[in-house]
């Protein structure tokens, strides 16, 4: 390899001279924007000079171009990756103390921060791997022998995860089933993980309407409100269960679907993404200026907790005629029992949309939904009526964003209509996207990514924003069209699907 | 003669704002018969077609589909239930299969409706109970026979999207074959074909016509696979029908050959052209 780059190799003081040259842009860059601040001092304001971020954005120019060079050379990838590495932590290390450090002369924050804590130094790891291996297999070699390679590994993962589906489905369903035995007395993993859960279900809710029938839906977040202001209003106004309101607000929440769909899907594409976009600003809307009805910004408070499948009840104080859930199975009361229970709960229903979903896309309905996705007037040669079949779709997938909204009703106890912004819609479809148009495991890790470890570090405070971006841009770069874009057949004839993959791949 | 009928359209006229695309047309297609339209680009054929399959109303005239169980009005309906309830089935000019899909499902979709009834709407699908099932396995059965048919059978598991332009082709054929039509439109099922290729065209639909008993109506600009097979040619120019009859009796009519050729005075055709016209009908 080295021979053939000889040629166009350049000698040391060639690099030295570009490095200076590198070295004195950067300065006279960064002297002025970070070097100089004032500081407001009694006797009036005063210059101060910052050399140490001076020194680190000049030290990290010439880091980062020196594995230009080394890339223009032909030279190794792992140094490559290595050199921005550092650079990317310079740049980190910088950005922290041009916020919030005063004293020149301190030593590295980016240091302090690592080793601060098990958790921190955790993260620090995966901020560094996650950039290093960014810069690693961004860093196409010109040679195309490694490039190869690391196709063929992901080559051979997409064999092993897409020939065994089912079996690493049914340990992800395991794990999420011991959880609460692993982190029983751990609060905020229980909460976090209810949360992590009821995006799930949304996901794969939406993933129905955006992943089988193609349908970009901007406004789900619409269903979910549906679904909690109907669980809410029901229970208040006509004292029902939560047992009874759980169906109702998934009909309620399907029904809007309908009502919804019914003119709008003859739009397509970004048309329609629009007008769901504006539906779901309307319901959010009504929801602030009904006041009678609502509550209006006020939102909905003391909201029904479940019971116990209507046989025993979580609180404290059992209200008269009711037993408590401690009691009724001999056990000390614990605040815990409700929250597993919850989590159970939203498990369960979670569950309950994968399942369906999954046997809905072996159904014709299934099959009529991907058809759609891929040519609609294929479909109307066929016989197949577009508009039932996609109205089919929106109320299936609002009827699930529906059920979540009632479980977050009761979950929170507390509604307003500030939880159902356009950002939520946003949150979801984005799990969506990144999971994988379609790919159901891949919403579990994409909920994971995107609601779990934001809130897992948010110790970090701003810091793990940093991080999240940093790991949207990795999955952008490997994986353009989702964490795990494979679509795999509803039926086989005469291969295996481990044959149907190895075909695909070769 | 006259229950031999399948299809009859009388007094088309489809016009888009001052554009005549088809212009009082009258024809009749008979069952088991191999029906071409054939005429210069843009002389309406697919527009036929279109209004044939419900894709546009016609500004005028009166379609009539001869099914086994009375005469069915093809303008009054509603462009998806034409191929559900009447059995109009359709290819495209340029293939439209469901390319993310498999060869199988792309073949199971096509009986969407039987099976969506089997199923209950889903319901009972969901639960996989015994009529849902046993549907499915005839449904697989019928897409087995028709893989077999046109030879895809080694392709089944393939993506759609995956296969050669002519195997994507008879896919397309097999597609609408599985609807069970009784009126098959063929929008230039052998453009883009080798000559091997087309000469297993011909046999797949004279075998559909034939072993099948489906009416044909094809689209065709390749004359040794219109001249061979139908039974029956009509000349589309401008949207107005300038011959129909017999394959033989069209290609020596003066007004085709001069929507072909233009207005010359001469009579005598190129000689290439005259060859493609005359093809030996055992030449294959």
């Amino acid at each position: 390899m080295s021979s053939a780059f000889a040629s166009t190799r350049t000698n040391g003081s060639e690099v030295v001279k570009e490095l200076a040259f590198f070295a004195v842009v950067a300065l006279l860059m960064s002297v002025m924007i970070l070097g100089v601040e004032t500081v407001d001092r009694p006797t009036g304001l005063e210059l101060a000079v910052r050399w140490d971020l001076v020194l680190i954005a000049i030290g990290s120019t010439v880091v980062g171009r020196f594995a230009l060079i080394m890339r223009r050379e032909g030279m190794s990838r792992i140094v490559q990756a290595l050199l921005i590495t550092v650079t990317a932590v310079a740049v980190f290390e910088m950005f922290v103390r041009f916020r919030d450090m005063d004293d020149r002369w301190a030593s590295p924050v980016v240091l302090d921060m690592a080793f601060g804590s098990v958790l921190s130094t955790v993260v620090a790891i995966a901020f560094v791997a996650i950039v290093f291996a960014i810069a690693y297999f961004s860093m196409k070699e010109k040679g195309a022998v490694e490039v190869d390679e690391s196709a063929k590994l992901s080559s051979k993962i997409q064999l092993v995860y897409r020939s065994n589906t089912k079996k690493i489905g049914l340990v992800g369903i395991i794990f999420f089933i011991i959880f609460p035995f692993l982190f029983g007395e751990n609060r905020s993993a229980i909460d976090l993980a209810t949360l992590v859960m009821i995006y799930i279900m949304l996901g794969w809710g939406l993933n129905i309407v955006v992943g089988l029938a193609g349908l970009l839906d901007l406004g789900y977040v619409a269903f979910y409100a549906v679904g909690a202001y109907s669980y809410a209003l029901l229970s208040q106004n006509f004292d029902l269960s939560f047992w009874l309101c759980l169906p109702l607000a998934g009909i309620f929440a399907a029904s809007f679907g309908i009502i919804l769909g019914f003119p709008v899907l003859r739009l397509r594409g970004d048309y329609l993404a629009i007008v769901t976009l504006g539906f779901g600003e309307i319901i959010r809307v009504v929801l602030i200026n009904w006041y009678d009805l609502t509550g209006g910004p006020d939102g909905i408070s003391s909201i029904e907790r479940p019971s116990f499948f209507g046989l025993a009840d979580f609180s404290r104080r059992v209200p008269e005629g009711s037993v408590a859930f401690s009691d009724l199975f001999g056990m000390d009361y614990s605040s815990m029992h409700r929250l597993i229970f919850l989590y159970y709960l939203i498990l369960a229903l979670a569950l309950v949309t994968n399942f369906v979903t999954m046997r809905l896309r072996k159904l014709p309905i299934g099959r009529a939904w991907e058809a759609l996705r891929e040519d609609e007037i294929a479909c109307r040669s066929l016989g197949i009526n577009p508009t039932n079949t996609k109205l089919s779709a929106f109320a299936i997938g609002a009827m699930f964003g529906g059920f979540a909204g009632a479980f977050f009703a009761t979950r929170q106890g507390f509604i307003s209509p500030e939880s159902f912004t356009f950002l939520e819609s946003a949150v979801i479809l984005a799990i969506v996207v990144l999971g994988g148009m379609g790919s159901q495991i891949g919403v579990v890790l994409a909920a994971i990514v995107m609601i779990g470890f934001p809130e897992m570090f948010r110790e970090l405070a701003e810091y793990r924003m940093l991080i999240f971006g940093a790991g949207i841009v990795a999955i952008m770069l490997w994986r353009p069209r989702g964490l795990l874009s494979f679509r795999d057949p509803t039926i086989l004839l005469n291969m295996s699907q481990k044959e149907k993959v190895a075909g695909e791949l070769k | 003669m006259t229950d031999n009928k399948l299809l009859e359209v009388e007094h088309l006229t489809m016009r888009f704002g001052g554009l005549v695309a088809i212009d009082d047309l009258s024809f009749t297609a008979n069952k088991s018969e191999i029906t071409a339209i054939i005429g210069p680009n843009g002389a309406g054929k697919t527009t036929v077609f279109n209004c044939l399959t419900g894709f546009y109303v016609p500004t005028e005239g009166r379609l009539t589909l001869h099914a086994n169980d009375g005469p069915r009005l093809l303008e009054r309906t509603e462009g998806f239930r034409i191929p559900r309830n009447n059995g109009v089935a359709r290819t495209f000019q340029n293939i439209r299969l469901f390319t993310g899909m498999t060869v199988l499902e792309n073949l199971i979709v096509a009986q969407h409706n039987r099976l969506m009834e089997a199923s209950a709407f889903s319901i009972a699908g969901l639960f996989n109970l015994g009529r849902y099932a046993k549907a499915e396995k005839e449904a697989i059965e019928k897409a087995k026979f028709w893989l077999n048919k046109v030879g895809l059978y080694d392709q089944a598991d393939w993506n759609a999207g995956n296969l050669p332009y002519g195997s994507q082709r008879r896919l397309e054929i097999a597609r609408a074959m599985c609807t069970d039509p009784s009126l098959l439109c063929l929008d230039e099922p052998a453009a883009g074909l080798n000559p091997r290729e087309s000469a297993e065209l011909n046999i797949l639909l004279q075998s559909i016509r034939d072993d099948q008993g489906v009416g044909c109506l094809l689209i065709e600009h390749d004359m040794s696979v219109v001249m061979q097979i139908s039974d029956h040619v009509i000349v589309l120019d401008y949207g107005r029908k300038i011959a129909d009859g017999n394959p033989d009796a069209v290609k020596n009519d003066p007004a085709v050959i001069r929507a072909y050729l233009g207005e010359e005075e001469d009579d005598e055709l190129p000689p290439e052209v005259a060859a493609d016209l005359n093809v030996d009908p055992n030449a294959h």
